[in-house]
């Protein structure tokens, strides 16, 4: 069954019509020709699909496209901002945080909400205290990223990329 | 995936009646679980009604001091809220131990203690199990163990023929702080609003495994109600689990301590639904927090436990592993 649906992907409002089992990662993908976000799973579990949907890094595998009609999308396609790379990704160059680069869109768009959060104060797993301010140390980083998986293994270089991107030590 | 329409009615009511009057309909939260089931062929609604912008999104405070979180609240903004963090830390960090970033940003309030189990072989079409498809037997019984239960199920060791064998276990890290924190549960239905409490929501396998909790077809989650705790009460969430992160619960452990001398306990990882561990709180009431005594108490709750044989030595490790767990847990809480 088809539905009607409007997504503003890296500024751009596409209007179209989607079957209702279609997921935003195929509609990404498949109908809008972006193929930043990776289908690694396709099961929620390894983070590839990574996109920030409404400012909030989401997994665009599990959330289907009918609803989320009206929503703001940005892929690590749409990062960069006059030809200027996101300080996530001339991170992820500067510390060689990737082999292959399949899971890399996912983990670049992935840090930039992680970074977003710890902004906001909001706490994780890791952190010794719920109330206490954040800090991006290894252990916090490597928490906060683990939805990320990566099956070449960058992840000593990923940590202190997502570190110098928030302006950190590392 | 089976083709299927999609409803956003203009307001709850609607939404429960329009699921009320299709049996195959299902609400959709964040769709983190039913997604991947409608994926996986393991749930086949001819509707899905979206509720998530339909529920409320905000987290109010109640007159008697305690917090009512709209079923819409995401798993990460409700961790992330201050009243939370300071007065139930348990359930901060039962949450936060739950999933991950991408996920919580996704996932509800209403979907999470919905959410299925994470059994193997309830998740695999290919297989006979109770809980998908009633009267098929129970694959898990001398199968893969290590994520089932201990408790609430049969003395004997469950024949995996039966209509009624299910050794699953409910997944939900944010459930078992919810059972310790005797939180309430806002139901609207086809016949009105009622309030669930927590620890009934979820239930036992009984004569039919398929059915998770106590909601009716068509019954939705408005709210959950968080009671006030007593001034000077502590709680925490503790999770044991294969990785550092981002796995489910082996076991797990909600603790709240009232300073008055009382404990609330539940555990995850060890039944069908979250445990309130009643008879280790009775052992403990009015007496000392010693080692000795926890470990009195853990006892006399797991006396009745049925460790499953299977795989890799089956699960019995759970009855040592969720004891210390509990000494841990209540450790640290009075230290
Ligand atoms: C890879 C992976 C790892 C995970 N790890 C963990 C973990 O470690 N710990 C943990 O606790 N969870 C974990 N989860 C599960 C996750 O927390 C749940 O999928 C999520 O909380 C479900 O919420 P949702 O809003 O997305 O629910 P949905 O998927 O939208 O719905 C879940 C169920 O609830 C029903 N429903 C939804 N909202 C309502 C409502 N308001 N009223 C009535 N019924 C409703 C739906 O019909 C459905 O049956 C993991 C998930 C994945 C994919
Ligand atoms: S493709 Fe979405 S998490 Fe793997
Ligand atoms: S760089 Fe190859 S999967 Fe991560």
């Amino acid at each position: 069954m088809d539905a009607e649906v409007t997504l503003t992907v890296d500024g751009t409002a596409h209007r179209l019509t989607v079957d209702t089992r279609t997921t935003l990662l195929d509609a990404l993908r498949e109908r809008l020709g972006n193929t930043s976000p990776k289908k690694g799973c396709d099961h929620g579990q390894c983070g590839a699909c990574t996109v920030l949907l409404d400012g909030k890094r989401a997994l665009s595998c599990l959330a289907l496209a009918v609803a989320h009609d009206g929503a703001e999308i940005i892929t690590a396609d749409g990062l960069a901002a006059d030809g200027e790379l996101h300080p996530v990704q001339q991170a992820f160059l500067d510390r060689d945080a990737f082999q292959c680069g399949y899971c890399t869109p996912g983990q670049i768009c992935s840090a930039v909400g992680v970074l977003d959060e710890v902004r906001r104060g909001w706490p994780s797993h890791a952190g010794p205290d719920l109330t206490a301010d954040p800090e991006l140390s290894h252990d916090e980083v490597a928490e906060r990223m683990s939805g990320n998986l990566c099956r070449c293994g960058a992840y000593v270089n990923i940590v202190p990329a997502v570190q110098q991107a928030g302006g950190g030590q590392a | 995936m089976k083709p299927f329409a999609y409803a956003r009615p203009a307001d709850v009511a609607e939404a429960v009646r329009d699921v009320a009057a299709e049996p195959t309909a299902v609400f959709l939260g964040g769709g983190t679980n039913l997604v991947d089931h409608l994926k996986l062929g393991i749930v086949r609604p001819d509707l899905v009604v979206d509720v998530r912008t339909l529920t409320s999104r905000s987290i109010d405070d109640l007159q008697d001091g305690g917090l009512r979180v709209g079923a819409a609240v995401t798993n990460s903004e409700l961790a992330a809220d201050r009243r939370v963090r300071e007065r139930y830390p348990v359930l901060a960090q039962a949450l936060l131990a739950g999933a991950t970033g991408q996920l919580r940003n996704l996932a509800t309030t209403g979907g999470n203690p919905l959410q299925r189990t994470r059994c193997v072989y309830f998740q695999d079409a290919s297989t006979a199990c109770n809980k998908r498809e009633p009267g098929t037997g129970c694959s898990a019984v001398g199968g893969y163990t290590r994520y089932h239960a201990v408790l609430g199920v049969p003395a004997a060791l469950p024949d995996p023929t039966a209509p009624e064998t299910c050794i699953a276990t409910h997944p939900s890290d944010m459930a078992v702080a919810l059972a310790a924190l005797d939180a309430q549960v806002q139901v609207l239905g086809p016949a009105g609003a009622r309030t669930v409490p927590f620890v009934d929501l979820h239930r036992l396998p009984g004569e039919d495994p398929s059915r998770d909790t106590v909601l009716e077809h068509g019954e939705l989650i408005t709210a959950i109600d968080l009671p006030p705790l007593p001034a000077g009460a502590r709680s925490a969430y503790r999770k044991v689990r294969d990785r550092a992160s981002y796995a489910f619960a082996l076991v797990s452990v909600a603790a709240v301590a009232s300073g008055n001398g009382d404990v609330r306990l539940a555990l995850g990882g060890v039944a069908h639904k979250p445990w309130r561990a009643t008879r280790a709180e009775g052992v403990l009431r009015g007496g000392p927090l010693t080692e000795d005594t926890v470990r009195a108490a853990m006892a006399a709750e797991l006396a009745a436990a049925q460790p499953q044989p299977g795989v890799d030595s089956g699960n019995g490790f759970k009855i040592p592993l969720v004891t210390r767990t509990v000494v841990a847990t209540l450790r640290d809480l009075e230290a």
